[in-house]
């Protein structure tokens, strides 16, 4: 089967996915870092996508939001193909999600504010509704009080709250967590992992990948995707 | 625009060293610049004084009587050239002569009859140019009745060689400073951009586009090139105050010279020229960094 022909039986059986991939391979020279991966992911689902290092979950994660392209198979998000994107639509894309990261990626010269305010100056919205959304975002990640501190000032738990402000400032449907708690102490990860259960709650869709499923087996519901050397492998219930 | 403008300052404060750099070396090559024009400003209104904004005498045949002159006068303005047109009588020339040389006149009274020509003494529409004063000499040396013109040729020509050699030298001089200028602006660019690139890098990831990332850049290197511009003209400024009232006062006693600051024309010019060099600076680094 060919894979459009996949692309056409799946439609049918899938139309409300909201993440679609199709036999997705992604080849770094000679090494393959996804091997023919193909997922249907629902709105509203909690994904883990776990894995040793090395399986595939960051590339994972990069071909969604077109870090990285595809070198073969298509990926279909809310119905638009990846592949078919321009330049000029990508940004209108990756506003559609919210991305966290194990290093945090704060820009260290920006204060905290600035650095969650940027997903809305971006989308161009006005100053006074920036001002009043991200206060209200960083209220609720309990970093108001540090709105003016620069990232570096920072603890490793306290960044990454930022950085989680700053996925959900837009109200994006997706949010992309690549080891979101890789880098944090146990109750800093907890802190973390509820905040985006709490945005799962009122109806985003998450993947997050980890290598860590203990943490995320202790307190989330949903649905594991298990990658090795690029290949799913094992697709199960959380509960 | 006030974000970016807001955004363009905070990011020259933060690379305040850098940026200062940039505009000091933007002001040199501008001071360069501007010196050579206001040095050429002045050399070509000090010529076209001594070219008497125009003026030349044409000398009649001495077979020429007055009842030609309306003839002569008509196709002297058939050239076309002509603001103002004079006739000077050969009587009323050899009494001027005579006034100007004042009590050693005696030699005029052994003279058994007038050596001087019928003059006519014009002024011409092109003024300062000296290759149309040049030709349009020639074409009414070639009249009828015409026995020679003059308008300063000999020693004014040579000048004029000397300044244009001077011109060419100053307009390659200004290019190549613009030139350093640009490349330094545009190393600049790409420095501010490579110490940028983690921001760049998460602005990317956030959905910034090309254009947001981009336009600050932009009014960056426009700030740059205008406070360079600002700054070059004031410090030609000041040094034109210091030494024109020292040049004045030492040679004002044996010529008269009207040396004055740039026209406010000509100083919009240059700062126009500045803002755009920070603004092409910008515009070359970015096309190559992000091609």
């Amino acid at each position: 089967m060919n894979n459009d022909e996949y692309i056409h039986m799946n439609l049918d059986s899938s139309k409300n996915s909201i993440i679609r991939l199709f036999n997705v391979t992604k080849r770094y020279g000679a090494k393959i870092a996804l091997n023919n991966v193909s997922v249907d992911i629902q709105p509203g689902e909690f994904i883990f996508i776990s894995g040793p290092s090395g399986a595939g979950k960051s590339t994972l994660l990069k071909v969604l939001y077109l870090a990285e392209k595809v070198s073969e198979g298509q990926i279909l998000i809310n119905g638009m193909n990846l592949a078919r994107i321009s330049v000029s639509k990508l940004p209108l894309l990756r506003r559609r999600f919210g991305m966290v990261f194990q290093d945090f990626k704060l820009i260290p010269s920006r204060t905290v504010f600035e650095n969650v305010a940027l997903v809305l100056e971006v989308a161009g919205e006005k100053p006074s509704y920036i001002r009043k959304k991200v206060m209200h975002v960083l209220r609720t990640t309990g970093m108001d009080k540090k709105a003016n501190a620069l990232p570096p000032t920072l603890s490793g738990g306290e960044q990454q709250r930022v950085a989680v402000a700053r996925a959900v400032v837009g109200d994006p449907d997706i949010i992309l967590a690549d080891e979101p708690t890789g880098s944090l102490d146990h109750a800093s990860a907890r802190l973390v992992l509820d905040f985006l259960m709490a945005y799962h709650k009122k109806g985003a869709t998450i993947l997050v990948a980890s290598h860590n499923l203990h943490l995320l087996e202790s307190m989330v519901r949903g649905r594991n995707i298990v990658l090795e050397q690029g290949q799913l492998v094992k697709t199960s219930t959380m509960l | 625009m006030t974000r970016y403008i807001t955004k363009a300052l905070a990011d020259i404060r933060s690379n305040r060293f850098l940026n200062l750099i940039t505009i000091v070396t933007i002001s040199l090559s501008i001071l360069v610049v501007s010196l050579f024009l206001l040095f050429f400003e002045n050399a070509n209104r000090l010529i076209e004084g001594w070219n008497q904004g125009g003026r030349a005498m044409i000398y009649l045949e001495p077979t020429f009587s007055q009842e030609m002159l309306p003839d002569v006068k008509a196709r002297i303005r058939g050239l076309g050239e002509v603001e103002e047109m004079r006739f000077i009588p050969k009587s009323q020339a050899l009494e001027k002569l005579k006034d100007e040389m004042g009590s050693h006149t005696g030699f005029f009274d052994t003279l058994q009859h007038n050596p001087l020509p019928h003059a006519l003494e014009i002024r011409m529409k092109t003024q300062g140019d000296y290759a149309q004063v040049a030709a349009f000499a020639k074409k009414i040396a070639a009249l009828e009745m015409v026995e020679s013109v003059e308008y300063g040729q000999g020693w004014l020509a040579r000048f004029l060689k000397i300044f244009t050699l001077f011109r060419i030298t100053g307009y390659a001089m200004c290019g190549l400073f613009l030139l350093i200028a640009l490349f330094i602006t545009a190393n600049t660019v790409r420095l501010a951009f490579y110490s940028r690139r983690l921001e760049i890098e998460i602005m990317r990831l956030v959905g910034a586009t090309e254009g947001f990332i981009k336009t600050p850049f932009y009014v960056e290197g426009l700030i740059q090139g205008f406070l360079g511009g600002i700054l070059g003209l004031l410090i030609l400024m000041a040094a034109f105050l210091a030494i024109s009232s020292g040049i004045s006062g030492n040679l004002s006693a044996y010529v008269y010279l009207d040396i004055r600051f740039l026209a406010i024309k000509t100083m919009g010019l240059i700062i126009l020229a500045s803002t755009f060099l920070g603004w092409f600076g910008c515009y070359l680094s970015l096309k190559q960094i992000l091609k």
